[in-house]
């Protein structure tokens, strides 16, 4: 019976107008917030085994006369140079195999595919795998090398490979199933070993073995450990600093791969992605004027109504009450409209992402939704306070 | 509650009037619960105002109100609240129906707040009143005399210790006016409450304890 006293003078366009300002605003902020969360591990390459803040340095390959290349390798006081600016917080070396790597895939008995391959190892630290699988124990003689391949060999192959062929695509998960047989043959012997693929790589451009094989099969195979490394990893805070650039043109080294400009793309995309979550909770914002303005012109308009019911012995919270619900009924419409949006922009898009970054794992929706619900009971319990304020100014 | 005290009152706007003779202003009055009065007044003497300090509506006057002791300018939103839905009753001479609402709509507005009447009794008094056909009628349609019946009844449908009618029988014929008499002198002695009826002219037809004039 309130209600049907109270709803006269209900707006159904000026309520309408708030729907729609107000689903712009928080469509815009819930989308721009998910695109975030999906985009970002592109570029930042967080989840995969190297973090973020590492970079792998080598020597320019220089030509003396045109014909020979000079020394590639890293001397010790040129590691110790490095480890101590004061940018770096801390250095590996990359080791090579110094002997011959044959791999054998046997699908069918002895009649494998073989390849001619290499190995590299960094110091457990630099890996960012789970260190369960990454060990090797010489004395194990049911012990499997642990490999780790960059991802891109693994798209080469499903895409370029595999596709002009009409052979099979391969997944992470059938890949790392497959036995691989080893020959490992140096200056000072030879061994068989078995191997398997124990994770892909996304930013580390080599093939990965644990650094306690590589100085177990160096020892054995060549005879020595100590070799001089033509690779440095490093660590460093922060991948944008300018004395990392100046350090690497003064010593005429080469930082691999573009790390510190996807560390400028994320900046871009953080400042692009805030930016639009500025405006949507902008237009919110006015939206939520819209709202409160329409009620407070509903309440103006239905004063004498109002102050007759707290005159026979209504409290203010039961007059304030079908105002409040309303507004909380149509933020929650409001809150399930953006959010269903949200879901409809993101399949679309997610379709064209997916088709770019095939390798693209799917980033959850619960901290959009968290925002989205927070959002919602934020400005419903601001309408509410302010409906309730207006109908006390009543009394 | 047990009795209201006026102590000095003067509506504001009398303040610079000179020579206010009147049984209720610039006076110590006492209500007391149990007890009938009338206040005969004429137009613009400040009755409707009286009624409207009474009930926590206005409070622009000098002196002291008193209920059971205590200034009613001390009082909270929450103890309005309160007093209104269970101690004081009050029938607006502007009737403060809701035109939007039927006859019987606008009695179960306030009972619904304080369950205090059966349906069937508001049936019974409606009929009484002659208005039984007008059950579900909107109010706005009614005439002002009709609206007075139903106003009288809203007044009724909550548990009171003070009954305040402004001008309740002013638009009634002289068996209706007979009829709200015994309605609300049944009611108030039930109650066991006071009833405090103003009046411009036409009086409520029934024996009061005390005449006030304004």
């Amino acid at each position: 019976m309130l209600w049907k006293l109270l709803r006269k003078h209900i707006s159904v366009a000026q309520l309408a107008g708030f729907v729609v300002a107000n689903l712009v605003g928080m469509l815009i902020v819930l989308t721009s917030i998910q695109f975030y969360r999906d985009v970002e591990p592109v570029f930042s390459g967080k989840d995969k085994y190297l973090a973020d803040n590492y970079l792998v340095v080598s020597k320019k390959i220089a030509f003396i006369g045109g014909l020979l290349p000079i020394n590639s390798e890293f001397a010790a006081d040129a590691v110790e140079e490095m480890a101590e600016s004061p940018f770096v917080e801390a250095v590996g070396k990359f080791t090579q195999g110094h002997y011959d790597v044959r791999a054998t895939v046997g699908l069918f008995g002895d009649n494998g595919i073989s390849t001619d391959m290499f190995f590299e190892a960094v110091p457990d630290e630099f890996v960012d795998i789970p260190l369960d699988d990454w060990r090797f124990d010489a004395n194990d003689s049911s012990q499997v090398v642990p490999i780790v391949l960059p991802r891109n060999y693994l798209a080469m192959y499903n895409f370029g490979f595999a596709q002009s062929r009409n052979l099979p695509k391969m997944s992470e998960e059938m890949i790392g199933k497959i036995a691989i047989r080893l020959r490992l043959q140096g200056a000072r012997g030879e061994c068989r070993l078995a191997g398997r693929v124990v994770g892909f790589g996304k930013r580390l451009n080599t093939v990965l073995v644990p650094q306690a094989f590589i100085d177990w099969s160096n020892q054995t195979l060549a005879g020595k450990t100590d070799f001089d490394p033509t690779r440095l990893i490093i660590k460093v805070a922060n991948t944008a600093d300018d004395r990392i650039t100046q350090f690497m043109d003064e010593h005429d080294y080469e930082v691999e791969d573009d790390k510190t400009e996807a560390g400028r793309v994320t900046f871009l995309l953080r400042v692009i992605s805030a930016i639009v979550i500025g405006i949507g909770l902008i237009i919110s914002a006015l939206s939520f004027f819209i709202l409160m303005l329409s009620i407070y012109l509903l309440v103006q308009k239905n004063t004498t109504k109002l102050q007759n019911l707290l005159l026979i012995g209504y409290p203010t919270w039961r007059v304030a009450l079908p105002y409040q619900l309303l507004s909380v009924g149509v933020n929650l419409i409001v809150l399930l409209l953006a959010l269903l949006g949200m879901y409809v922009i993101r399949y679309l898009y997610m379709n064209a992402l997916t088709d770019m970054f095939p390798d693209m794992e799917e980033t959850g929706s619960w901290l959009t939704v968290a925002v989205g619900i927070v959002l919602f009971i934020a400005v419903s319990w601001l309408n509410a306070v302010i409906i309730r304020r207006k109908i006390k100014s009543l009394f | 509650m047990e009795q209201i005290v006026l102590d000095n009152v003067l509506p504001t706007v009398f303040r610079d009037r000179t020579g206010v003779t009147s049984d209720v202003w610039h006076r110590t009055l006492t209500f007391e619960r149990g007890k009938t009065c009338l206040v005969r007044a004429a137009s613009g003497t400040g009755k409707s105002s009286l009624c409207a300090f009474l009930t926590g509506q206005r409070s622009d006057y000098e002196g002291i109100i008193n209920l059971d002791g205590r200034n009613i300018r001390t009082l909270k939103e929450k103890e309005w609240t309160a007093l209104r839905q269970r101690s004081l009753s009050l029938m607006f001479q502007e009737l403060r129906l809701f035109p939007e609402l039927t006859a019987m709509e606008n009695v179960l507005v306030k009972n619904s707040l304080t369950g205090h009447l059966k349906k069937k009794r508001i049936r019974e008094w409606m009929e009484r009143l002659g208005i039984a056909d007008k059950e579900q009628t909107l109010v706005g349609k009614m005439s002002f005399g009709q609206q007075q019946r139903v106003a009288v009844i809203r007044a009724l449908a909550q548990p009171f210790d003070f009954l305040i009618l402004d001008e309740p029988v002013s638009h009634l014929d002289d068996a209706n006016a007979k009829v709200v008499a015994e309605m609300v002198g049944e009611e108030v002695k039930r109650q066991g409450a006071g009833l405090i009826v103003t009046s411009i002219g036409r009086d409520l037809p029934m024996e009061f304890d005390t005449l006030l004039n304004m």
